[in-house]
């Protein structure tokens, strides 16, 4: 007969409990219930879904279909209520479940700073998805932010809104930050970079109160400071979260108390993760409860197994900021430092010694060489002989050259390569050996990488010792190879470092070419165009030659004209001076394009500013037919003549155009409406549609018809062409400032999850703001390129020509 | 034997720009860089013929409009692994003007 397994709580070491537990074959009935709405994701990753990095998708770790497979009963959403130890039944408001092992896994609860205002609307902690999306809606550009807090989890939350956009101050009650990881010499460096990011960090300071009537409005400190806030973020720390334990009696001390095997005083229950104590211990770190976890489900498979806590070394998981610190670095009688330091780069490195031995490393700026010196650590390794050059590391400890991949090289098997899940070196070479020659084969084989991913780097140069030319890491490949940064770090640090031209993001993200290249000068315009739109002046020698020179260039050096036609609706006059114009600059061909509009096709350079000046008088400008930007609005003819129509199509799909044209995007963007479901404008394979019902307007997005092929997914339905108009704007400016230079937009909602982009339109006061910047930087770029470029066409004809010269 | 003729003002070409030059032997593409260096190439592509001129100026490269081979504004050689090499001359700036080495049309005229 199957055993009951009751597991309270779907949290990380749970879920790696209950993996291990299948993964042996054993035989339970699992029911499973979760306080959160929602299975086991991996929280190490809500940093990364707070900064725009990840969305909650790529971080669910069990989705419904593994639970289904292993015949797990979910309860999510459903939080137990008491636990009936006599006779071994678990209740939640739905009634009872009876259990032959009970396992709690109630995790923790954030510390609530006793201040007056804590209860306030708009403060939140940072423990789970509902804290990460309330921080995420509270972080638009120029919304105020406070963390309470200058620990891992404050400084993650502060990185993460600012990065996007919004002002924040870090209020920390110690003298540096992270000092329980950190020295204050590397704790200076850590507030020196979070500074030139623009977050304020105010060390020794206390909160008094939370100030505001029916939301945060500011927060008061001790010293009388007050700092204006949108949003409290708490993040002073954590405890235990026991309450279902005492009220059933178990031992608790400060957490759950457990023995070896993770059993409580109740030998029917057991417990695991961040609310138990072992040995007078706690744990909040992810390897030693990954740890609780397989001598729990040994445990329950009924092997013998004793939880033995490891050393860990902590990480913080901001983008651009290195930093590392392991074991112990107190100052103390017997020990001695070694340190090192590089104020012009930001380098510092300490290492604790005594005796013979390593007791503790703190590095900032270049923590290449942690995984190294943390292994000197744990195996408590004599350095005697090693000491003179032992701050430098493995490169040198052996001699050998500084080679980049040395450091790794250097590491013997038994090396950990990834504290989560505690995957040595060794472990890697093994599966590599046994064929897992991706980095995601290696993830699934070992799991080394797939929790906080902040040793990726580390694992893809195992790999690439190992396999040599055959492995090519590519996990997110930098913008080009004139930098290292991916484009989503380039377009984070554009805007929380304030970088307002391209000469400023090469010097300051460390450019390794001279001028960077066409591939990623023409990104770095448009970020800084629609970043900075009243500021930044745009760079026209960055432009790809099209939109350069506002034509199509086609093979034989010729342009394409296409001039801009509101809707698909054009008149006899337009129709006239397409054709003058077509005879008299001996256009070779007019053809009808495919977004309802006309294209004169190879057209001279220098016959370009004549051509559109004639264009110009005739009230007609540039239909960007070349441009990553707004392109056409494709329509049908709606309830002015068709009988099925069911709104005015073509009226809105011209409203639409002259609201978005000229405005810049990261790839072409096309629109269609359509006046009925028959769709004749087919507006459900443009990259926003709209189609036009008797009740409203439905409004779908991410569509394609190019090298793919999709239809729109639906994102909302209105009532009104106002309200059509704003939403457009609204998702539009999202996608303009968040989006990948030349990813069109359904790669980008692929990306961030339709869900996401849907939260941000549909609320009224996010909606607003994005309309808002939208139009300000319409203000400025909604021009016809033409009005200028006409004027001056000696620019466009060459400079010279020598061909008179030699016939005189 | 190098003769240089006056072809236009310094800032007719913009930084990071080229223009063009029509001459009987086809058309040359004049490149300032950031840094006011000029170079003087043949405008066209030996790929697929895409004019140069047109082309993003990044240091001392030009990546041609059409198909993104990168040339070395220097030697007028491809760069990476496209193979191919486009003439180049000499041109100097003297005073805010540019002159460029017209003895090619002395030759051709000789000839």
């Amino acid at each position: 007969m199957k055993q009951k397994l009751v597991v309270i709580g779907a949290g990380m070491a749970s879920g790696r409990m209950l993996e291990t537990i299948f993964d042996a074959g054993g035989n339970f009935d699992v029911t499973l219930f979760n306080a959160e709405p929602r299975g086991n994701y991996n929280r190490l990753m809500l940093s990364p879904v707070l900064s725009g990095e990840k969305t909650y998708a790529q971080i669910v770790t069990h989705d419904a279909d593994w639970y289904a497979a292993h015949g797990v009963d979910c309860r999510f959403g459903e939080p137990v209520v008491k636990i009936d130890r006599e006779n071994r039944v678990v209740y939640s408001n739905a009634g009872g479940v009876p259990y032959d092992a009970l396992v709690i896994a109630t995790g923790s609860a954030p510390f609530i700073v006793p201040v007056p205002g804590k209860d306030l609307p708009g403060v939140v902690a940072y423990r789970d998805l509902e804290d990460t999306n309330a921080m995420i809606s509270a972080s638009a550009p120029g919304a105020k932010a406070v963390v309470i807090g200058g620990g891992l989890l404050g400084l993650e939350a502060a990185a993460g809104m600012a990065a996007r956009g919004a002002e924040v101050t870090v209020i920390h009650l110690m003298g540096h930050l992270m000092e329980r990881q950190l020295d204050p010499a590397a704790g200076y460096l850590l507030q020196k970079d979070l500074e030139s990011r623009g977050i304020r960090i105010h060390c020794k300071g206390a909160t008094k109160a939370i100030l505001g009537t029916d939301r945060v409005e500011a927060v008061l400190l001790e010293d009388g400071t007050v700092y204006p806030a949108d949003l409290v973020c708490m993040a002073v720390g954590i405890r235990p979260e026991v309450r279902l334990a005492n009220d059933a009696h178990l031992e608790v001390g400060r957490g759950i108390t457990v023995n070896d095997q993770m059993r409580t005083s109740d030998p029917a229950i057991f417990a695991l993760g961040e609310c138990v104590e072992h040995d007078k211990q706690l744990f909040g770190l992810v390897a030693p409860l990954y740890d609780q976890a397989k001598v729990l489900a040994a445990t329950l498979l009924g092997q013998d197994v004793a939880f033995r806590p490891v050393q860990t070394a902590t990480k913080l998981k901001v983008t651009g900021v290195d930093l590392f610190s392991a074991a112990d670095f107190a100052e103390a009688p017997g020990r001695e430092d070694i340190v090192f330091r590089d104020p012009g780069r930001g380098v510092y490195k300490r290492l604790i010694l005594e005796g013979d031995r390593l007791l503790g490393a703190v590095m900032y700026g270049d923590t290449a060489d942690g995984s190294w010196f943390f292994d000197l650590i744990k195996q408590g390794k004599d350095i005697t002989d090693l000491r003179d050059t032992l701050i430098f590391g493995p490169a040198f400890a052996g001699g050998a050259s500084a080679n980049p991949l040395a450091a790794v090289a250097a590491l013997p098997p038994e090396a950990e390569i990834c504290g989560c899940n505690g995957v040595c070196k060794g472990k890697i070479l093994t599966a590599i050996e046994g064929g897992a020659n991706t980095l995601d084969m290696v993830r699934s084989a070992t799991k080394a990488s797939a929790s906080c991913g902040t040793c990726t780097g580390l694992v893809e140069q195992v790999m690439a010792l190992t396999l040599g030319d055959g492995f090519t890491a590519n996990a997110n490949p930098p913008m080009c190879k004139c930098t290292d940064h991916t484009h989503e770090d380039v377009r984070r640090l554009i805007k929380s470092m304030g970088l307002k031209s391209i000469p400023a993001v090469m010097q300051e993200l460390g450019w390794k070419t001279v001028g960077g290249c066409a591939s990623c000068r023409p990104a770095l315009n448009y970020y800084l165009i629609a970043d900075w739109p009243t500021e930044y002046a745009d760079d026209r020698q960055s432009r790809f030659v099209n939109e350069r020179n506002h034509g199509n260039i086609q093979k034989d050096g010729t342009y394409s004209v296409v001039p801009r036609m509101w809707g698909g609706v054009t008149t006899p006059a337009e129709l006239r001076a397409i054709a003058d114009a077509a005879d008299r600059y001996a256009v070779p061909m007019v053809k009808v394009t495919g977004g309802q509009r006309i294209d004169l096709l190879g057209v001279k350079k220098e016959d370009l500013p004549a051509i559109w000046s004639d264009l110009n008088a005739a009230g007609m400008v540039s239909g960007h037919a070349y441009a990553k930007g707004l392109r056409t609005v494709k329509t049908c003819v709606g309830t002015e003549f068709c009988r099925f129509g069911t709104q005015d199509s073509t009226g809105l799909g011209i409203k639409l155009e002259k609201l978005l044209w000229g405005s810049w995007t990261p790839a072409k963007v096309k629109l269609g409406v359509s006046g009925c479901p028959r769709n004749c404008a087919e507006a459900t394979c443009k990259d926003i549609g709209v189609v036009c019902v008797d009740s409203g307007y439905e409004i779908s997005v991410a569509g394609a018809a190019g090298m793919d092929v999709r239809e729109t997914e639906f994102l909302c339905k209105v009532t009104t062409e106002a309200e059509v108009m704003e939403v457009i704007a609204a998702f539009t400016q999202l996608y303009r400032e968040n989006a990948r230079y030349l990813h069109r937009i359904y790669k980008w909602v692929a990306k961030v999850g339709l869900d996401w982009c849907r939260t941000q339109v549909e609320d009224e006061v996010i909606r607003r703001a994005l309309y808002d910047r939208f139009m300000l930087s319409q203000s400025v770029y909604q021009i016809d390129p033409w009005a200028e470029h006409a004027a001056k066409p000696a620019d466009w004809a060459p400079v010279a020509d020598l061909t008179i010269r030699a016939a005189e | 034997m190098t003769q240089f003729i006056d072809i236009a003002a310094l800032d007719d070409i913009p930084p990071q720009g080229a223009r063009v030059v029509k001459t009987p032997v086809g058309c040359i593409a004049v490149f300032r860089t950031a840094d006011d260096q000029l170079f003087a190439l043949d405008d066209r592509c030996p790929h697929k013929g895409g004019p140069l001129s047109e082309g993003i100026v990044h240091g001392t490269s030009v990546t041609c409009p059409l198909h993104a081979w990168v040339f070395d504004l220097n030697t007028g050689q491809a760069q990476g692994a496209d193979d191919g090499q486009v003439r180049t001359y000499a041109v100097r700036s003297e005073a805010g003007r540019v002159l460029l080495d017209a003895a090619f049309l002395a030759r051709r005229s000789a000839a």
